[in-house]
């Protein structure tokens, strides 16, 4: 028996209209979500990649002294620098001179070699004096012309692409022959900060956990008018400004402050050993848990009111100590809670800036203060390389947080 | 439609008006009181050119990132010496010509009266400044510090220390403190291990000591009683001792002086008019005015000709200066050549060292 086909009332297939139906009404969704799309891609997603891109390029060199960077490419590496090479390096000195961009260009080789900017710099201002013989003219300028790892720092610097900023972030540094090795120890920071960053990132989640916990539970619990102002007092914090927030804490916390001159007057500590609780990494801790506390006891909160009472009852009547019945029951519930509460905090926690920057003096910084300052030192390609690292250890925390819990179970309210 | 054009008319007027504005980014605290009351209000008297302050912690920082994203909103900025040589060298400054300033009120022309070093390719000196430390003097009313080295002396002077926290005029000091002669600071500095012996200096107090950033944080944590003892800024010590009368000492052992600068910004809306406010600021009388409300010398021969005094009436302000003969027995001119090659390199280092524990 041939299937008859479904047709429409003026003779085209079901299937086909259906289709173009639907494919409209996709249209039409999809207009109303592009605002939304654009803005996303604008503001965060090309920024993103910008960063990417920037942590990978520096044309300081490259874009400023092409001569330069063209007998490098006609050269193998290990060239020894002939007269035509100190000729196009006497050219584009010329022309950096004229367009004042030798410190651009210094600059990136000094990031490859520190003390090589002044070199350029001062061959820049000079440059009238480049004259044939150019290698000696060069020599004339500083002695430090003929130095090979200047020129391997340079053949380095004549990429515009480059993983030089990444070496640095990983506290690896390129040696006079080229090879990859590690800082000196003592010059090690990167690591270090990135790892203290995850530790005390974990610390405060862990914090603002053991103390939210009580505080979700009771504003679930509690009767409405009483849970309303308890509300109150843990947004009221929550919509004050960052800044005022820390401030206060440093009027607290600090040597002659609130509760230390209120503990001397009790007795309790003596005026030489008042104790240190600001401008190092108790402090960061101290008022990061204060300000992100929020973050933890809204998704606890709206997890646990949803929680039916009576399961605890059941399990207490047949026979559940409290404590039981608090593991086995009640815990197991808030789990989605808990969840998204300490990856918001920890994420933020991870990337905070301003806080540790005014609270945490030497020992409290955080890694997102070390990108500050590469940022201000203009050195962003670095600043960037960071970031990236940064945003790479919060997405592998991300992936195995949803192995290990799984997104979906994320309760944010 | 006659009424729009009018309104239309207006408000494009207001437009040029702003335009015309100088803005300045300087310092904040008292140090930007002075420029404000020596330079700007006395600019906006003379010219009827309205002025606005912006405060920042360095405003060398962000001038880079104003002229890369080409949206330059200041357009003066008063910045440290070597700042002002690196963002010349990168392109990032518009040049300025010594010639076209003023001369001086006797007639000299500004080639010859300002200091030498004082004018650059792209910045002109309006004040010479120092790092100093400061202390409290309720806090050692017998036996009070006189050296860097009592500076490091945590036995003899116990108490919290505030230091800047960055590189720069804080390792010549530790060296210093160490006993190294002001003239050979900067090549013992120049070799790994002069660094290493900075920071070790550095490592006996660091338990002690404060950090900060911005310079009216030390007179404002002396008053505190945060720390006995702090670096700063001699004029921000001065303001808050002279002006205010906090009990605030200065010790000019090892201070570290140098010139202060006003740059403009490349693409700032209105080159031609800061470079005419900065020829009225670094005139004669302009470096004098500002000198009148801070005590930062002046960079030119004849601002000096006449008594400075003080916004007070009384103090006069020579023997407040860091150029004062007696305040230089034992100082160091910081070394612009060497910041601007090594900035990046010794606050890399430093910052490693801060974070270690």
């Amino acid at each position: 028996m041939a299937e008859a086909l479904l047709t429409t009332s003026d003779g085209r297939p079901l299937k086909a209209a259906l289709q173009r139906a639907q494919g409209r009404a996709r249209r039409r969704a999809f207009w109303l979500v592009a605002p939304l799309l654009a803005f996303v891609i604008i503001t965060f997603i090309l920024p993103i990649a910008q960063m990417l891109h920037r942590s990978v390029y520096h044309d300081g060199l490259s874009a400023n002294a092409p001569g330069i960077v063209a007998w490098f490419a006609a050269n193998p590496a290990g060239t020894a620098p002939d007269e035509a090479a100190y000729a196009a390096l006497a050219d584009d000195f010329r022309k950096m001179q004229a367009e004042k961009t030798a410190g651009l260009a210094g600059t990136r080789v000094n990031y490859t070699l520190p003390e090589t900017r002044s070199l350029f710099t001062k061959t820049a201002r000079n440059a009238a004096d480049l004259t044939p013989p150019y290698r000696e003219a060069f020599l004339a300028a500083d002695p430090k012309w003929a130095d090979p790892a200047v020129w391997v720092a340079m053949r380095s610097a004549a990429q515009p692409y480059t993983n030089d900023f990444y070496l640095i972030a990983g506290d690896y540094e390129r040696n006079a022959e080229g090879k990859v090795q590690r800082v000196p120890e003592n010059q090690q920071i990167y690591v270090y900060l990135f790892v203290k960053t995850f530790i005390l990132s974990a610390i405060i989640t862990l914090t603002c956990l053991l103390m939210a916990f009580p505080v979700a539970h009771l504003l679930a619990t509690l009767p409405s008018g009483k849970a309303n102002l308890l509300m109150i007092l843990v947004l009221l914090p929550f919509w004050t400004s960052l800044l005022v927030r820390t401030t206060s804490w440093i009027v607290l916390l600090q040597g002659q402050g609130v509760v230390n001159n209120g503990l001397f007057a009790l007795g309790v500590v003596p005026d030489d050993g008042r104790l240190d609780m600001m401008y190092n990494q108790t402090g960061t801790i101290i008022v990061m848990t204060h300000i992100l506390l929020p973050f933890m006891v809204l998704p606890l909160y709206s997890v646990m009111k949803v929680i039916p009472p009576s399961y605890a009852r059941a399990a207490r009547s047949l026979g559940a100590t409290s404590w039981t019945t608090f593991r086995r029951i009640y815990l197991p519930q808030t789990l989605p809670g808990i969840g998204a509460g300490a990856l918001l905090v920890f994420i933020l926690a991870v990337g905070y800036y301003i806080t540790p920057a005014l609270v945490g003096g030497a020992d409290g910084q955080l890694i997102s203060n070390l990108i500050d300052f590469h940022m201000d030192k203009s050195n962003w390609s670095l600043a960037a390389a960071l970031s990236s690292l940064l945003l790479g250890g919060v997405l592998v925390l991300y992936w195995l947080y949803d192995r290990l819990i799984g997104i979906d179970n994320l309760k944010l309210g | 439609m006659k009424r729009l054009l009018i309104l239309s008319t207006a408000l494009t007027g207001f437009a040029f008006a702003a335009h015309a504005d100088i803005t300045l980014m300087s310092w904040g605290g008292a140090y930007g009181a002075a420029q404000t009351e020596g330079h700007l209000k006395p600019y906006t008297a003379a010219t009827g050119v309205a002025t606005v302050m912006v405060d920042s912690d360095n405003p060398a920082q962000p001038i880079k990132a104003m002229v890369e994203a080409n949206n330059v909103t200041i357009d003066v900025a008063s910045v440290e010496y070597a700042d002002a040589i690196r963002l010349c060298d990168e392109g990032l400054l518009e040049p300025i010509n010594i010639a076209d300033l003023p001369a001086g009120t006797d007639g000299t022309p500004a080639t010859e009266d300002f200091l030498a070093g004082a004018v650059t390719d792209c910045g002109v000196s309006t004040d010479i400044w120092a790092t100093v430390f400061a202390f409290d003097t309720t806090k050692f009313a017998a036996d009070a510090p006189k050296t860097a080295a009592d500076f490091f002396d945590l036995e003899k002077f116990p108490g919290k220390r505030g230091i800047r926290k960055g590189a720069k005029a804080v390792l010549e000091f530790a060296l210093m403190a160490d006993g190294v002669p002001a003239g050979e600071v900067y090549s013992v500095l120049g070799t790994p291990e002069g660094v290493e012996r900075a920071l070790a200096k550095l490592d006996t107090i660091k338990s002690e000591v404060v950090w900060w950033e911005a310079g009216a944080q030390p007179p404002q944590l002396l008053a505190d009683g945060e720390v006995v003892m702090t670096t700063a800024y001699n004029g921000r010590i001065f303001n808050a001792a002279v002006g205010e009368g906090k009990p605030f000492q200065i010790v000019w052992d090892a201070q570290i002086y140098e010139n202060e600068m006003y740059v403009i910004p490349k693409g700032a809306a209105d080159v031609a008019g800061a470079l005419e406010f900065i020829k009225f600021a670094t005139s004669t009388e302009g470096l004098r005015a500002q000198a009148q409300h801070i005590s930062y010398g002046p960079a030119r021969k004849s601002s000096m000709k006449d008594e400075l005094v003080f916004n007070d009436g009384k103090t006069v302000m020579a023997p407040h200066l860091p150029t004062a003969p007696e305040n230089l027995t034992n100082a160091l001119e910081s070394n612009f050549e060497f910041w601007v090659d090594k900035d990046a390199e010794l606050n890399e280092r430093f910052n490693a060292w801060l974070a270690s524990n």
